[in-house]
């Protein structure tokens, strides 16, 4: 799906990347705990989150994450929006909530960065 | 093998203990720079990615500290020094999950005790003395042309 597709599909408003929309996405990864989306998350995915402070862009930079989606109604910081301009991040914001926007990406085809963690490293 | 000549690039950045608006951004310009280096995308994500988890450690826990970065043809070396309250038992910390994290830390979507266990995970060779009441040293090397098992 392209980052078009699924701004229409959760009806998102596009706040950062407008210029990216054309981008093709095909796997996924929710979290509110950035050290879990570092630990799990793989390059080119979508980053589901409901944290909205400028670690999520870092984050998404770090690790070459293709875009972020901003789930159940929550607005970036102005700071956040700032860095995602500056480092060319796109974030999405929908009003579904993280269940309902995963399920309806998956319905889609878009699948999960990972089925499963390995069970050492899952917690300690 | 490390040798101290053929050094492609260093430099040494510091990090403010505590300041939680700017956590990060020593990571992205290091990222920045490994990418212009033209080093293959995974080896510029990974070294990123310690740099990342160092730089927030320092962030959350030290009062200051540095982050050195060493480019060799074979290797990136990522070192981060800080003067803090140092690690108790180390052997417990690198445990993924144990955490000794404030709320403020949490709030930005940290402390979940993954640290230490991602940056063992993702470099090559991971070494780490820490003194308590003095501070905490950390040293990864991320190798250039070896692929890590799994697929980063």
């Amino acid at each position: 799906m392209t980052l078009r597709e699924i701004k229409e599909l959760l009806e998102a408003e596009v706040l950062v990347g407008h210029s990216q929309l054309d981008r093709e996405i095909t796997t996924a990864f929710g979290a509110d705990l950035m050290s879990d989306v570092l630990a799990f998350a793989k390059p080119g995915s979508l980053l589901l989150t409901g944290l909205t402070n400028p670690q999520v862009v870092r984050t998404a930079d770090v690790l070459d994450i293709a875009a972020i989606l901003m789930v159940r109604g929550k607005r970036p910081t102005p700071e956040t929006i700032r860095l995602a301009e500056e480092l060319g991040i796109p974030i999405l914001a929908t009003k579904y909530i993280l269940f309902e926007s995963a399920g309806r990406l998956y319905s889609k085809g878009i699948r999960g960065c990972m089925e499963k963690v390995e069970s050492d490293r899952a917690t300690g | 093998m490390p040798q101290d000549d053929g050094i492609i690039y260093q430099n040494s950045f510091p990090v403010e203990g505590g300041n939680f608006e700017t956590a990060g951004q020593v990571s992205s310009q290091i990222k920045a720079i490994l990418k212009s280096l033209n080093l293959p995308k995974e080896v510029v994500r990974r070294a990123a990615l310690v740099a990342y988890e160092s730089e927030i450690n320092i962030v959350s826990y030290a009062t200051q500290g540095e982050i050195k970065v060493v480019v060799r043809p074979a290797e990136v070396v990522v070192e981060a020094n800080d003067v803090g309250p140092g690690i108790e038992d180390i052997e417990l910390a690198m445990q993924a999950g144990y955490s000794t994290a404030n709320e403020k830390i949490r709030e930005m979507g940290f402390g979940a005790g993954m640290g230490l266990f991602n940056i063992n995970t993702y470099s090559d060779i991971f070494h780490i003395t820490s003194e308590v009441g003095r501070g905490t040293y950390l040293k990864m090397v991320v190798k250039i042309n070896e692929k890590k098992e799994h697929e980063t």
